[in-house]
């Protein structure tokens, strides 16, 4: 077994509305895994269910191999998007209650909860109120609340939301670290640039399907186009021009360089090799760039929604 | 995992340590005592006052009748005309005139007798001097068809019942009353705590609602856990708080009666007058010993057992609806549509123990209502202390655990579904399709 959490085909029913339509993932031990979608597409139910909030109408979800079941709770640390902490609690009563409620004993909670003050710099933040922290703040409490009990699988949904660069950097290496440490997360965003920095696999639901599923890089090899960002300088530009328009797709490119070159994005079919085209513009042409147009996450994102 | 006790242990300590909780743990017997002192001290001011009323009697009939009191002075007037009496009664500042003109018969007395004043004048001392009038006139009418004083005086007689049952248990009036007050303290007692400490539930859960730390909870216990440890761990505080204001009053009316010297239990109000006109009829030693006799009457073990379960079914019954209308709202505002149903049947029970459980303890109304669940709690207690038969408080209890049991499922089922619903205020209809979620 490689994979930690499997669901699979599960459905949820709203009334008459289908929240999600036969869903199935896999997410691997030891992956970051990027629950992709736009608003509304049935991410946080598919999240609900593995947490346990709500049941699925069909289908199961299994947890190193068993069918999910109550005591899979400590096993399980969620980030919710809809945060928060009791407003008139004391920060270390509270971080005691929640602890306590996955499992921990109170003596292990205050000493696991001593290590991550210390390594977060809030000690002294201890004996605040919630209200008294800055929403920014909170958040890191409710960061240390969540992976406090060395859960297997972490789930946190648009974890960064709320953070300056700083402390989002900070989360974000907190959140590697315990990836090196054996947990495996689920990172559910919409911020694309932090999937395209820390997930290896990807699943997009849209409208209660799953769409698209696999390693990030495979998905990415799937929607290249075999294109290449190319920019050129030669005296007679006109008829370069000319000559490779008469052998490929061309489109217009915009990138920044320091010469007024020609500035192309040269699609090649599938019988040619980019060193085909290389060689067809250095007879032509002085070669200044030649980059492959990798898509990113978002477009991925952008075209699959559109598509679907 | 079982983490009730560690809900119920938070929701407890939340609730009491609460500023606003302490505050008003504190203040209210202070205030209700205060306001008990305040309203005594004014009354007995009220007596205390000195009062001389004038009377100008052209008839004769009425002599003696006007004897000086504690705080009421009679001055005779006889032999003034009108005008001048009023002038007199004017410069003096006396309370009022009471004249009566001259009349022919006895029978024309009634319109001859009229109450001048400064300011119209107090009810009380208006239907106090009218009852002395006329006990005179009847006197003087017996005494004219030739009755004596003394055979007036022997004809007197008091009358009261003794009760006994065919099972052979005595009773008397006083029982009735014991009785009633009992069973009117407990419905009462349960009725408040209620609305207050249900409403206490319904608030900590929109809380949580509003502080979203709802779904991070929810994904370590059971929905229908948290809930229970919420209305336990409040109703815990309920207790709490209602014990110390029992304390606290109980030694705050101690002191405020022994350094003020006001005796608050004697308040003088209509009631208590014709109170203490039964005392006095009975003596009061005779009466305290029925009162005694009374208490030990009533079926004490029935009673407090009785109370101890109705109480919580009862209690638990209405505070998981609370909580489940605390998951189905955002913010309390949006709570009044879905509040009525629940204090429908409250207040009904309430008029229901109040008017019909008085007049007829074992009537149909008050039997039936005694064993629908949501009436049942309320007045199933006031009627217990007149005696009901076991079978059917059994039935009756079986009834509300079994409405309890529903109720608590039909709330946990909303509560889940609820706690994760944002923006919109639900509509029924919408409530009855969260039920199949």
């Amino acid at each position: 077994m490689n994979d930690l959490l499997v669901a699979n085909s599960v459905s949820k029913n709203f009334g008459d509305f289908r929240a999600l339509n036969q869903v199935s993932i896999a997410v691997p031990k030891g992956s970051i895994f990027g629950l992709l979608g736009p608003n509304g597409a049935g991410k946080t139910t598919l999240i609900r269910i593995i947490n346990q909030i709500t049941m699925p109408d069909e289908g199961s979800v299994l947890l190193d191999g068993q069918n999910l079941k109550p005591e899979h709770i400590r096993d399980i640390g969620y980030l919710p998007e809809e945060r928060g902490l009791y407003k008139s609690m004391k920060v270390g009563e509270q971080c005691l209650y929640l602890a306590q409620l996955k499992g921990l004993s109170k003596s292990e909670a205050k000493s696991r909860l001593k290590y991550w003050f210390d390594k977060l710099e809030i000690g002294d933040w201890w004996n605040k109120k919630i209200q008294e922290l800055s929403k920014g703040q909170a958040q890191k409490i409710q960061f240390v609340v969540t992976v406090l009990h060395k859960p297997k699988l972490l789930i946190f949904d648009e974890p960064f939301s709320g953070f300056d660069p700083i402390n989002a950097n900070l989360i974000k290496d907190e959140i590697l670290q315990l990836r090196e440490e054996g947990a495996t997360v689920i990172f559910s965003t919409h911020r694309m640039e932090s999937v395209e920095e820390l997930c290896d696999h990807i699943a997009l639901i849209h409208k209660s399907n799953k769409v698209l599923d696999g390693k990030l890089n495979d998905i990415k090899r799937q929607y290249k186009t075999n294109t290449f960002e190319v920019g050129l300088e030669s005296t007679n530009k006109d008829k370069v021009l000319s000559e490779i328009q008469n052998t490929f797709e061309v489109l217009p490119a915009t990138f920044r360089n320091l010469n007024d070159d020609i500035k192309l994005n040269i699609k090649i079919g599938d019988n040619t090799s980019p060193n085909d085209l290389l060689s067809f513009l250095t007879a032509k042409a002085e070669v200044h760039h030649f980059v492959e147009v990798i898509p990113s996450a978002s477009d991925i994102f952008i075209q699959t929604v559109k598509n679907n | 995992m079982n983490h009730l006790p560690l809900i119920i242990k938070r929701e407890y300590l939340t609730k009491v340590k609460n500023k606003s909780f302490i505050v008003m743990t504190f203040l209210s017997p202070l205030i209700m005592i205060a306001l008990i002192a305040v309203v005594s001290y004014l009354s007995q001011l009220n007596n205390d006052k000195q009062r001389t009323i004038s009377v100008l009697d052209e008839t004769g009939y009425l002599k003696d009748v006007f004897q000086n009191t504690e705080n009421t002075n009679y001055t005779n007037l006889n032999g003034l005309d009108l005008e001048d009496a009023i002038a007199l009664v004017k410069e003096k500042e006396d309370y009022g005139l009471l004249h009566i003109s001259a009349v022919d018969s006895l029978d024309a007395f009634s319109k001859n007798v009229k109450f001048y004043s400064e300011e119209s004048p107090s009810l009380s001392i208006i239907s106090g001097l009218e009852r002395k009038i006329e006990k005179r006139l009847r006197e003087k009418k017996l005494q004219k068809d030739g009755v004596t004083l003394a055979q007036i005086e022997a004809s007197k007689t008091s009358i009261d019942i003794a009760q006994e049952s065919f099972d052979g248990e005595k009773s008397s009036k006083i029982d009735n009353i014991v009785k009633l007050a009992f069973g009117g303290i407990a419905g009462y007692l349960l009725f408040m705590f209620i609305i207050i400490y249900g409403n206490m539930i319904m608030r900590s859960v929109i809380e949580e609602k509003t502080s979203r730390i709802i779904e991070v909870i929810i994904s370590s216990v059971k929905p229908i856990q948290l809930m229970m440890g919420k209305i336990i761990g409040t109703s815990l505080a309920g207790v709490t708080q209602f014990a110390i204001w029992v304390v606290l009053g109980g030694v705050l009316m101690f002191i405020v009666s022994a350094i003020f010297g006001i005796d608050l239990t004697q308040a003088s109000t209509p009631q208590q007058e014709i109170m203490n006109q039964a005392i006095q009829a009975q003596g009061a030693q005779a009466m305290a010993e029925n009162l005694i006799t009374a208490i030990s009457n009533l079926p004490i073990a029935n009673l407090v057992v009785a109370f101890i379960f109705f109480f919580i079914g009862g209690y638990l019954l209405y505070s998981s609806l609370y909580a489940a209308i605390g998951a189905a709202v955002d913010n309390e505002t949006d709570t009044q549509q879905f509040m009525l149903p629940i204090l429908m049947p409250l207040i009904l029970a309430v008029y229901v123990g109040v008017f019909t459980v008085i007049e007829d303890p074992h009537g149909t109304v008050s039997t039936i209502f005694s064993f629908i669940p949501f009436t049942s709690p309320v007045v199933m207690l006031m009627r217990i202390p007149f005696g009901v038969p076991l079978w059917q408080q059994g039935l009756s209890l079986l009834l509300l655990i079994g409405t309890f049991i529903f109720a608590v499922w039909f709330a946990a089922k909303i509560y889940r579904v609820g706690i994760l619903m944002y923006g919109k205020k639900p509509t029924y209809k919408e409530l009855f399709k969260w039920l199949k979620y």
